[in-house]
This record gives C-alpha cells, structure tokens and sequence, in this order.
C-alpha cells in the first residue's frame, strides 16, 4: 500500500505545481453559463443570456462553457460540476434554477454566482431582475394603438407569477390607451415544456386572430415562434419578448419587448474579471433600458412616429412616477 | 358559429401528428411488439422532415426524409427487441434517449447550435389540410391492411398466436421486423407533420410528450385503427377546446389530464374491455 502511494503523491505534486502555474499565468476567469431548457437557440430569452457572456468571451477574454438543461432536475447537478471544477463564476439563467443556485451557493461560499429572473439572497450571489412589468406596459400601449379591431391579445409561456407579472403589465398599458380596448388572454402551458411548444403557441395565436384580435403580445420562450408563423399566415401583428425578435418576420412584428439579460450577464462577468463582483439583488429598469422596445429597420415602417412618440412620453412619465404600473408580484403580496 | 369551425379545425390539426404516430404504434404493438418509443420516432422524424425541406425546398421530400429516418431508427429498434430479445419496454426507452441525444448532435453539426433548424419560409410547408387527409387516408389504409389482407393477418397471427403463424410455415420474427419497420416509418412521419406542418422548423424539445399521447390513444382505442383514430380527435378536440376556452370556467390544468384519465378509465375496464395483443411483448 504505501509502496503504491509514494509515486502517486509525487504525481499529485507535479499537476498541483503546474495547475498554480497555470493559473498565476494565463488568469482568463472561467465562467460557467446554465441555461434553461429553451436553449441558447430559443432566439428569446436563453438567446440573450447567451449573447451576452458571448460579448464577454469576445470582449474580455473569458473562459465560457455553456451549458444546458434537458430537465429541471439537471439544474443542481450543472452548478454543483461548475463549482467543483474551479468556475470562478457560475450564472443560472431562469427562474426555475433558483433553488439549485441557493443550495450550491451555500455549499461553495467562495465561488461566485449569478442568478436571472429568482431572487437569492447570499453574499455570493447576484441576482440579476427585470421590472418586466414596465416593459409590458410599453407593449400594450404599442398594440392598443397599433389594433384596428379593438381587441388585442397576450400568449404567455408557463403560468408562473412571472409570466402574469408581464400580462398584467401589458394590460395596464392597453387600458391606459383605451379602456375599451379588449384583452384576451391564454397561456401555453402549466409545466416548462410551455416554453418549447411553438405548435400549440401557434394554435393559442389562431384562435386569438380568429376571435379578432389583431395584435398578439407573447411571453413564451420558444413557443413565441408559433405566434410570428400564425402572425405571417394570417397577416396580423405580433408583439415579441425578451431578445429583439423583430427580424424573425419583419413586417409583421410590430416590437419586441427587450429585457436585455444580455447586457446583465455581460455586466456582472465584466466585474467578476475586474474583480468587483458583489452579490446583492440587481434591479434594471426602464431608467437603465435593462427593458426596453425594440425599434429598429425590421420594424420601422410598421412602429409609426406616432406610437414612437407616445412611448417615449410613456416612458418619462412612468420613470417621473405620474403613471403607476401594478406589479403583479406587489398585489400577490 | 365561425368560432366553431375555429374549434374543429384546431382540434384536427392537433390529432393529426398523433394519427400518424397511433398508427404506427398499432403497426407494431399488433405484431406484437411493444413501441415505447413513438416519442423518439417523432423526434427524429421531425428533425429529418425539417432538414429534408430545407435541402430540398419541398414538404414532400421533408415527409419522405421522416418516413427515411423512421426506417432507420424502426430498423435498429427491430434487430434489439426482436432478432436480440432484449426487453422492448427498456429498448424503446433507450430508444428515447437515442433520439433526444442524437438531434442536439446533429444540429450541431449542421446549423452550430442545438437541436433547432432554421425556418421554413410558407410555401415550403406542408399544409395542414394536406396533413389531415393523409392522416385519415393512413388509417383507413391501415385499418384495411390489417382487416382484409394476408399481410395483415400475418400481423395478427404475430401478434396473438406466434406459434400458429410459425406452423403455416412463416416466421412471426420476420413479420415483426417488418411490421415495426413501417410502423417506425408512419411514426417518424407524425414527428415531420408537427416541425414542417403546424410549425415552421424541429424546436428543440417541440415534440413535447405527444409520443406518448398517441402510444395513449392507441391503448384507448384498444389496439384498433378506427377506434385509436377516434381517440385522437378526442384528444385533439380536448386540447383545441382548451386553446379556445381557457381561463373560462374549466380549469386549464383539468382539460390537460382529461386524456390520460379516460385512458385509465378505458383500461380499468369500465367501458369494455380492453384487450392488448396476446403476445405483445412475449419473447418467443
């Protein structure tokens, strides 16, 4: 036994010297990105987490490994590897990896996390919020001017406090249009298969425009590409969430709601590689454009002046406080 | 009124990718072999329709590249479960994973990401009305085949009396490979009807359980083609009722069980009796 192990510890000695080396010398931060099960190529939410720790690997240097989960049981397992294999920081990307990223951050306290969409309150932890609430009311107003029917529609994902926190929103903003304006409402899903259902987001979206809504707002992962096939079929308006989505059929979708995960993500790789990265809860906003609508050549000739202008009046007035917009997670309190 | 026809149509196109899977499942569960695997069928299928019409710029060459996947696949499912026996219900599970680790891979290798085509521009789609009708066509087909002709007495034989088959002088294992061959084939073609017909790519993870809910409708429609066909529409019909009346008085969550629990309650025994194949699953 003991005649075995001498060689070996020499062996442990030589990696131990080197695996420091290593590190003194090329110092590029590793980081870890867990995305949900939509994947990186979801072209909405999971795209944008992407896109931005791919800015940062571009930008900065960084080591990246990405990540993906086929399950929600996979979560823990992801960020306990990442951990274990020396990342210097770990994000989880959706709000279904909450527990997994509070337990791990309790068993690694000197590694770093970061955490979208879920609150976790751990000094290693960042978490990294959106007032999405905000964001949907700029669509709604969007799309109550933009309707000529009168009756305007909003596709949500899985049906979790997040999701209505985006419907409510988008509703207190068709209402501040035109309260006559009629909202109907339908959700994909009650588990996270909802985010990858472009079929049914599909049906959802046709049997909206079947009911004569003209404008469709959709909060729903992937699925949101069901609603732009519906939108091209029917030629209707669509309304997308999370990355800008206005490319996908341009002409046909009215703006995206940006929730710029990306810029979020970017940020806290950026203080982690300068070493300033703190935990603590982060909240991006209309004020910092952390949400925001898309406008750009896909959907200029669409997005008239005249419904540019009322956002930006909107949205200073939302921001100076004159216009109060319910917060689905305040009124469940 | 128009809300109806709204409600129908719906309904039709959600049943018709579990048409196409339910016949393939009764293809080979009827031979007597059980086919766990619908779900991954309809994955591979999925992703090789949509590969398929964007090489070509054609739906029916997306279709012809499932029903080639589905060979494929239904071909290796076949030499484990029936040439090397190994238990069908541990085979077509891994049959699953197979299909859910293989697509990822694959577009990997020919789009840099994973497990999502690109989109297929309108015309090169394939229309649900197309679908319907070929969805309705198969079963008719499939309830003739398996009625009214050699072959699908053959199937019959393979399935309930192995050995009666065997003494007339045919191998029941040869007619079991064939038979979950097609059946594999028709399967992987209700994956190509829901990434090309009711979607515009294969989404990663777009399949969603439907496999499963079409292995569920054939044990509903007790092994039978017509019967198996009626369970799909009431199934689609389920679901298209609660894309059109959820958040009204019925919960969502009550309209997505509906189809399972009348399967349980089919089974139980309540409303005639079930009856599986004899020798579904019997190794001889």
């Amino acid at each position: 036994m003991n005649k075995m192990s001498s060689p070996r510890w020499g062996l442990l000695a030589v990696c131990a010297i080197f695996g420091t080396l290593s590190q003194a010398m090329a110092a590029p931060i590793r980081v870890g990105l867990v995305l949900d099960k939509g994947g990186k190529d979801d072209k909405s939410f999971n795209a944008a987490a992407f896109h931005g720790a791919q800015d940062a690997q571009q930008k900065l240097g960084i080591q990246l490994k990405v990540v993906e989960a086929t399950d929600d049981n996979a979560f823990e397992a992801m960020h306990r590897a990442l951990a274990q294999k020396q990342f210097d920081l770990v994000i989880g990307v959706g709000i279904s990896q909450g527990d997994a990223v509070k337990k791990v951050a309790a068993a690694f306290p000197d590694r770093r996390f970061a955490l979208v969409d879920a609150e976790v309150s751990a000094p290693n932890v960042r978490s990294l919020l959106f007032q999405e609430h905000e964001g949907s009311f700029l669509m709604g107003v969007a799309a109550a001017m933009a309707s000529r029917s009168g009756k305007v529609g909003f596709i949500g994902g899985m049906e979790i406090p997040l999701i209505k926190r985006f419907e409510m929103g988008y509703q207190a903003g068709v209402r501040h249009v035109n309260p006559k304006i009629e909202v109907l409402s339908s959700y994909v899903g009650v588990t996270s298969e909802a985010w990858n259902n472009p079929p049914k987001g599909k049906e959802l979206a046709l049997s909206q425009y079947g009911r004569g809504v003209d404008v469709i707002f959709a909060a729903a992962g992937a699925s949101n590409l069901g609603l732009f096939d519906a939108a091209e079929e029917k030629q209707k308006f669509a309304i997308g969430s999370d990355s800008n989505q206005n490319w996908i059929k341009p002409g046909r979708v009215l703006t995206s709601m940006l929730k710029r995960v990306d810029v979020a993500v970017f940020n806290a790789i950026e203080l982690a590689a300068q070493g300033r990265f703190e935990g603590g809860i982060i909240r991006h906003g209309l004020g910092d454009q952390g949400v925001d609508a898309a406008v750009d050549a896909n959907n200029d000739k669409i997005l008239t002046r005249e419904i540019r202008t009322r956002l930006e009046s909107v949205k200073k007035q939302i921001l100076a406080g004159k216009i109060q917009v319910p917060d689905y997670y305040q009124q469940r309190k | 009124m128009s809300d109806l026809i709204g409600i129908l149509e719906s309904s039709l196109r959600i049943a018709s990718p579990l048409i196409f899977a339910a016949m393939g499942g009764l293809l080979c569960e009827r031979s007597g072999v059980i086919q766990i695997g619908l779900e991954g069928l309809m994955i591979v299928g999925g992703f090789a329709a949509a590969v398929g019409a964007l090489q070509t710029g054609s739906a029916a060459a997306g279709l012809a590249a499932a029903a080639l996947a589905g060979v494929v696949f239904g071909y290796v499912y076949a030499e484990l479960s029936v040439r090397f026996r190994a238990n069908q219900i541990v085979a077509g599970t891994g049959m699953n994973f197979l299909a859910m680790g293989l697509v990822p891979f694959l577009s990997k290798v020919l789009y840099e990401n994973t497990g999502t085509t690109p989109s297929l521009p309108l015309e090169q789609r394939l229309s649900w009305h197309w679908a319907v009708v070929l969805a309705l066509g198969i079963v008719a087909g499939v309830a003739w085949m398996i009625r009214s002709t050699p072959v699908g007495l053959w199937i019959r034989f393979a399935g309930e009396h192995p050995a009666a088959l065997e003494s007339a002088g045919i191998s029941p294992r040869r007619v079991r490979m064939r038979s979950v061959i097609a059946g594999s084939a028709l399967a992987a073609m209700g994956g190509a009807v829901l990434s090309i017909g009711l979607a515009s790519a294969y989404s990663r993870n777009m399949v969603a359980g439907r496999g499963f809910m079409a292995l569920t409708a054939l044990i509903f429609g007790k092994w039978r083609a017509w019967p198996a066909l009626g369970a799909c529409l009431l199934f689609g019909l389920a679901e298209g009722l609660q894309v059109r009346f959820q958040s009204g008085a019925i919960p969502v969550q009550l309209m997505q069980v509906l189809p399972y629990a009348l399967t349980l309650v089919v089974l139980a025994g309540f409303v005639g009796r079930a009856r599986a194949p004899q020798a579904l699953g019997r190794q001889d």
